[in-house]
């Protein structure tokens, strides 16, 4: 089943060759033009395109390997002079790279299958097959993730790729492979470092569950397992970093660009801080409507102004890096304990990832809207067990999703962007009504709290907003910024409320688990 | 465990389907001099928002029919007027007249598309749904039928190609759904709206109006002669109604006019028995007894129609 669903998929991303492409493409036409044409030693050197290396090692190797296919298509893209070179066959090339490589992310999907469906292997394989049940829909709700598709197969990144390690490596956490989801979440790090949002779960639970052991409470250490462990992860560091250790500073200093980016991304991510700008910017207007700033001080007033860079705030105390830091680390707090009191369970690994997820991409500094994705694909392989996770889920589906119509612009990617989070939100809310569905109750549909569905309405104007009221209303672009205000600052609102009844879920069941010991 | 909603997420699964194809080029694209049939829908645009009526079917200075001229009955002439007045608010150079011959441009193929999907989804999308809701089956397998009838010919001649046929197709659905239920007056309306938008509709039309007639003439069971008469009368007198109200303007004028148009309607018969590639019966046999050498057409079109 999970075959013939990636099948279909496929068929369907192909249509999408000719869409809309961001500067991403060029980004990664450019990295395989450096792997390719240059020797190793000028790989994070070359500045010829403004789009420098700043993934880790291991991606430029990939890259490297995918330029050797690029060669067969279109040697000209090869070319390091060649700047935003995209002929037929270069685009035709990019795009299939994307959807093949996407077989790595049906593969983790496979992985964790086995283990989500109902917890035996050989029932999961026949259960696999039917058309309807838990795995089948798990399935499909992860391959068909139209998150996943907006951004890689139209904007253009390979997200997809990456997610599947991730799947292998939480895959193998499920199946108490530890050691062999170690070794794939250090290769998931060496390939793109925005993982590390997510290492601290790692390094305790596997600390917790796998090097410690508890038996018959009498705690072991398994010095053992912790030199594995170690082996691990620096052979793989050791051969991804080797050849370039002479240039290890500069090689950071890409990977690490801390100086030049600003609290917020140009179009902020819907996150904690958007909220923060947003109140800042409130009370500078408000302040010089009432007359309680001095109109000669430098406080600036204006709503649309300033949005690329946040550097500085206006009323409230100015954010740095070190703070996001201390925010994040007491968000990740819930995670580690949930993982310290109730080890060796395969399902609070994957709660703690969410909580981590979420903790890094609420208070992280300069976070990507795109980060969305990496809380919403562990939260995936929740909902069909939980009907609190379920309903959890959908909110943050459809939020996430809608939060990254701002990538998506031009004309027909602006149909396309409704249409297909339409689909998937109603497909996902038609699928798992019916798996959570209990004869008990009268209803058949999942049920949201009121105040849960007021604010999917107002969602829902918010993209129309977005996508078609705002050009209408107001075509000449005064106020360019405005939806996109908009859309982070209530994306943000919903974001956070599902974060908060996450943790909340999240401590209750551990508080009924250590109550029941 | 029943799935609600299965037949609106595969009614909106084949819209991304249709959006998908798109995207990709349209017939005739970047091909002067002629371009295809893109460039055709475009064309009667432009004709029938700068002309006046009585010049739409005919050969004068500024309407060449050789240049893709009207040959659809009146009604895709006023879809073309309308969709063209629309098109003229958006950018006049899309339909100025000659000016904007074999024009071509991202943001039209944008208006152009959406015009197919919008016409698609008020006509046959619409059609479809209703009609597949209605029926007395399993809901287990609806939307199976729902997907087949979605079929990738039509979406690929109508999102690709580029054509309106969703539009004839859709009327003709409606027409088949109001039968269904019983509303012949309503069935007659659709039916002859979608004749008159494409005269391909002619195909559906002996069994429609035979099934009508027979209909008509049957039902209910056991009524009188001066009700069922009552049928008959109500169902051609919608139909000549419609057909009178579509075909108004060129009724009026002169004698000539109507001539005219049904010339154009019915061009193909001096094209020939078969144009092209087409996997019929006299283009097959064609491979072995050459017609089109043996016979001239018309006696083929008199040939073909007894």
């Amino acid at each position: 089943m999970l075959w013939r669903i990636f099948a279909s998929v496929t068929f369907g991303k192909l249509l999408f060759i000719p869409s809309y492409r961001s500067t991403d493409f060029e980004v990664h036409r450019n990295w395989l033009a450096i792997t390719h044409s240059l020797p190793l030693n000028k790989w994070y050197i070359d500045d010829t395109s403004q789009w420098t290396l700043d993934y880790p090692p291991l991606f430029a190797w990939f890259e490297y390997i995918l330029s050797w296919g690029a060669l067969l298509f279109d040697p000209e893209m090869l070319k390091v002079n060649n700047l935003n070179y995209a002929s037929q066959n270069t685009i035709l090339f990019q795009r299939i790279s994307v959807i093949l490589t996407d077989i790595v992310y049906a593969l983790g999907v496979q992985k964790c299958l086995y283990s989500f469906g109902n917890n035996q292997g050989g029932k999961v394989q026949k259960d696999a097959e039917k058309w309807f049940s838990s795995s089948t829909i798990l399935a499909f709700l992860l391959l068909c993730n139209v998150g996943l598709f907006m951004v890689d197969h139209i904007h253009f990144q390979y997200n997809g790729f990456l997610t599947g390690i991730l799947l292998l490596s939480v895959g193998s956490i499920l199946q108490k492979e530890n050691l062999k989801a170690a070794f794939w979440f250090s290769i998931l790090l060496n390939l793109k470092h925005i993982y590390l949002y997510i290492a601290p779960v790692y390094a305790v639970y596997l600390l917790r569950s796998y090097c410690f052991d508890i038996q018959k409470s009498k705690m072991t250490f398994h010095f053992k397992r912790l030199i594995k462990l170690g082996v691990i992860v620096v052979t793989t560091f050791g051969f991804t970093y080797g050849p370039f250790v002479s240039q290890l500073q500069q090689v950071l200093s890409r990977l690490f660009p801390f100086e030049n980016r600003g609290l917020c991304h140009a179009y902020w991510a819907p996150n904690f801080w958007a909220l923060y700008n947003i109140v800042d910017k409130i009370l500078a207007f408000l302040g010089h409507k009432l007359g309680w700033i001095d109109p000669l001080s430098k406080v600036t007033a204006s709503m649309t102004g300033g949005l690329v860079q946040e550097f500085e705030h206006a009323i409230l105390p100015s954010i740095g890096p070190k703070t996001t830091l201390v925010f994040t680390i007491l968000a990740i707090l819930p995670a580690v304990v949930i993982l310290l009191k109730q080890p060796n369970q395969p399902r609070v690994f994957i709660r703690a990832i969410v909580l981590c997820a979420f903790a890094s991409f609420l208070f992280g500094w300069h976070v990507h809207e795109k980060a969305i994705l990496i809380v919403i694909t562990p939260l995936t392989l929740l909902a069909v067990s939980s009907q609190e996770d379920c309903r959890l889920f959908m909110l943050l589906s459809i939020t996430g999703h809608v939060s990254l119509f701002p990538l998506l612009f031009t004309p027909f990617e602006n149909v396309l962007k409704i249409v297909v989070v339409l689909t998937y939100s109603l497909a996902s809310y038609s699928f798992l009504s019916a798996l959570h569905y209990d004869p008990k109750s009268k209803g058949t549909l999942l049920k949201f709290r009121s105040w849960e569905r007021f604010f999917l309405y107002g969602l829902g104007f918010v993209a129309l907003f977005e996508s078609c009221i705002h050009s209408m209303v107001d075509p000449s672009g005064r106020l360019p910024f405005l939806p996109l205000m908009i859309m982070s600052v209530y994306c943000a609102v919903g974001i956070i409320y599902v974060w908060f009844s996450f943790v909340i879920g999240s401590l209750k069941t551990e508080k009924k688990i250590s109550k029941q010991k | 465990m029943e799935v609600p909603y299965k037949l609106e997420v595969i009614a909106l699964t084949t819209i991304i389907i249709k959006l998908g194809v798109s995207v990709f080029p349209y017939s005739g694209k970047n091909q002067p001099p002629k371009f295809g049939d893109y460039e055709a829908q475009r064309h009667w645009m432009e004709i029938t928002v700068n002309l006046p009526i009585q010049d739409w079917y005919r050969n004068t200075t500024d309407n060449d029919l050789l240049y893709w001229g009207l040959d659809y009955p009146p009604l895709t002439a006023y879809q073309s007027y309308l969709t063209g007045s629309v098109a003229k608010k958006i950018n006049q150079d899309y339909v100025k007249l000659h000016v904007s011959q074999g024009f071509e441009n991202f943001d039209h193929q944008y208006f152009m598309r959406m015009s197919v999907l919008v016409s698609d989804c008020i006509f046959f999308v619409s059609a479809l749904y209703f009609y597949i809701r209605s029926l007395k089956m399993s809901n287990k397998y609806k939307w199976v039928f729902f997907a087949l009838s979605s079929h990738s010919g039509l979406t690929l001649i109508d999102y690709g190609h580029f054509q309106y046929n969703c539009v004839s197709l859709g009327l003709t659905l409606w027409a088949i759904i109001f039968v269904s239920q019983g509303k012949n007056v309503l069935a007659a309306i659709a039916f002859s709206a979608a004749l008159n938008f494409k005269q391909m509709e002619l195909y559906h039309a002996i069994l429609l109006f035979a099934g009508f007639y027979l209909l008509a003439s049957c039902q209910p069971k056991g009524s009188s002669l001066p009700s069922q008469l009552k049928n008959l009368v109500q169902i051609g007198a919608a139909t000549v109604a419609t057909f009178a109200i579509i075909w108004y303007p060129f009724l009026q004028i002169h004698d000539w006019l109507l001539q005219q148009v049904i010339v154009r309607l019915f061009i193909p018969f001096q094209r020939g028995i078969f144009e092209d590639y087409v996997a019929n019966f006299w283009c097959t046999l064609n491979v072995v007894i050459k017609i089109k050498r043996l016979l001239n057409p018309t006696s083929i079109a008199s040939g073909t129609i007894t």
